[in-house]
């Protein structure tokens, strides 16, 4: 029930979050991402989905549209409007959540609409909207990432024409390293958090917040490893788009 | 809600067939859909079921909180049950506060597993009129092809029995105390005939529901009828007949539940 205490502990315990050989907490390097699976296709009524697994955060993502925008007054006559939600389920995370959207996940759904809309071609269907419903089934820190990478697969999966995928990872600072690829105790008790988005193609950027601390030199060094982070993800994109794909053929 | 609509051509295709007594997808009147049960799937809840039914999907969290009993029943845990009709599950759900639909759904999940008496709410009790445990059953839809009252009452009584009651200031963690496995069945009337277990298609041009809630001795617990078109007294004694036959089947799939295994 009481994350943060539990967290508290089990930091104060080992007295911190990277031991002296290097290791994290779940035995990780720091520049390895967390077990990773995505699958496509997963859902009977939308358009498109696509259900990812990244460690313990378990995100479910279904793509309806384009279908006609409304109201009528948020149409755009000179192209589509990508309209992402995220939506924690009130489960997903250690003290229920009320369900509902609150300002946190309002945010996240801003960010990421603007990310996808990025990569999607969308002066080629005007007046209508792109629906992208992402459901945080379980949280485990790094949702926004998990949520936008299968909200990229979701959109590939309904055929939606698009320029690029969307990937994203985050890098972060746990006591005085930089980190890839933040979890839970990390997220809590670290000193920074740096969620990044590319359009994997051109290596242009697409989605970056920062909280806690960076120094110059730091901040560098995340950017760098976030973006390397994304590229191995990239890979995975494509083999599970690959894996549906080859269903059909 | 955005409108629900199926073409004439389907509406009397199916309407003919059930004249034939045939069904979508070569099922019986009496047939369920393949259900499958997976028990705990998500680690951050005190219990929880994913469940398909057919196509239909449903994700069902239980989590349990401390808080204050309800003044007239001092010495009991709470039950609060809430559904979520999301719209990541059909092209009609929208965004937005609980509608009638989803409001329905949780109160008829909600009167099976309350009138059962399933969970032991006593047991629940820590501090007589100041401190119980507060059972939170979440259903979450996310694929919808129609019944979403058996899928969200069998996740709901999966989840339910599979749930650890946590440490609480530092006290053991125990199996949420619960009793009987409640059993829900729902039918449907079109044109004339009644069929269970009915797929979106089937509820569109549905008449009239009926749900109904068994326990072990196949006593009622619960019953809902919905929508417009009428049952007679034979109608309702025929299908209740038939829910208890199936009501036994249905008991033993909720009891054994697939454990989830993490893979990360």
């Amino acid at each position: 029930m009481n994350t943060k205490e539990n967290n508290e502990a089990k930091k104060t315990e080992k007295g911190k979050l990277i031991e002296d050989n290097g290791k994290r907490l779940d035995g990780r390097n720091l520049d390895e991402l967390r077990k990773i699976q995505m699958k496509v296709g997963v859902l009977n009524r939308a358009a498109g989905s696509a259900y990812v697994e990244w460690g313990k955060n378990k995100i479910l993502v279904g793509v309806y549209g384009p279908r006609e925008a409304q109201p009528r007054h948020i149409q755009n006559p000179l192209k589509g409007i990508i309209q992402a939600t995220y939506n924690m389920a009130s489960f997903s995370v250690s003290d229920r959540k009320r369900p509902g959207p609150d300002r946190r996940s309002t945010e996240i759904s801003k960010i990421i609409s603007r990310a996808l809309e990025a990569s999607i071609l969308s002066e080629s269907f005007p007046r209508t909207t792109i629906d992208i419903y992402l459901e945080v089934l379980e949280a485990d820190a790094g949702t926004r990432c998990a949520s936008l990478t299968a909200a990229s697969l979701a959109l590939a999966d309904a055929g939606i024409p698009m320029k690029d995928m969307v990937v994203s990872c985050a890098a972060g600072k746990v006591d005085d390293r930089v980190v890839l690829d933040l979890m839970k105790e990390e997220d809590n008790c670290g000193q920074a958090d740096l969620p990044v988005a590319i359009l994997p193609k051109s290596g242009e950027i697409v989605l970056m917040q920062l909280d806690g601390h960076l120094t110059g030199e730091e901040f560098e060094k995340a950017v760098s490893l976030a973006m390397d982070g994304c590229k191995k993800v990239y890979e995975m994109q494509k083999e599970a788009l690959m894996k549906s794909v080859g269903k059909v053929i | 809600m955005r409108m629900d609509v199926i073409s004439s051509v389907n509406r009397e295709f199916i309407k003919n067939q059930l004249k034939k007594g045939k069904r979508l997808g070569e099922r019986g009147m009496d047939d369920y859909r393949k259900i499958k049960i997976m028990v705990n799937p998500i680690g951050t809840a005190e219990g929880s079921a994913y469940v398909t039914l057919g196509n239909t999907k449903v994700l069902v969290g239980v989590k349990l909180g401390v808080d204050k009993p309800f003044p007239d029943t001092p010495d009991k845990g709470v039950l609060i049950t809430n559904a979520e009709l999301r719209p990541i599950a059909s092209p009609t759900f929208e965004l937005g506060p609980p509608n009638p639909e989803s409001i329905e759904l949780a109160r008829v999940v909600d009167r099976g597993l309350r009138e059962s008496e399933m969970i032991d709410l006593e047991r629940l009790c820590m501090v007589p009129g100041e401190k119980v445990w507060i059972v939170f059953v979440d259903i979450h839809v996310l694929d919808y092809d129609g019944n979403l009252f058996d899928a969200s009452s069998f996740g709901a009584v999966a989840a339910l029995i599979n749930a650890r009651v946590p440490s609480y200031e530092g006290s053991e963690p125990y199996d949420l105390p619960t009793r009987g496995v409640p059993v829900s069945c729902t039918a449907v009337k079109i044109n004339g005939n009644v069929v269970l277990d009915p797929c979106s298609e089937e509820e569109k041009i549905a008449d009239a529901r009926l749900t109904v809630v068994m326990d072990e001795n196949l006593a009622m617990r619960a019953m809902q009828k919905g929508l417009s078109g009428k049952f007679t007294i034979e109608e309702i004694r025929k299908t209740i007949d038939v829910m208890s036959r199936k009501s036994r089947e249905l008991r033993e799939i909720i009891k054994e539940g697939e454990k989830y295994e993490q893979k990360n």
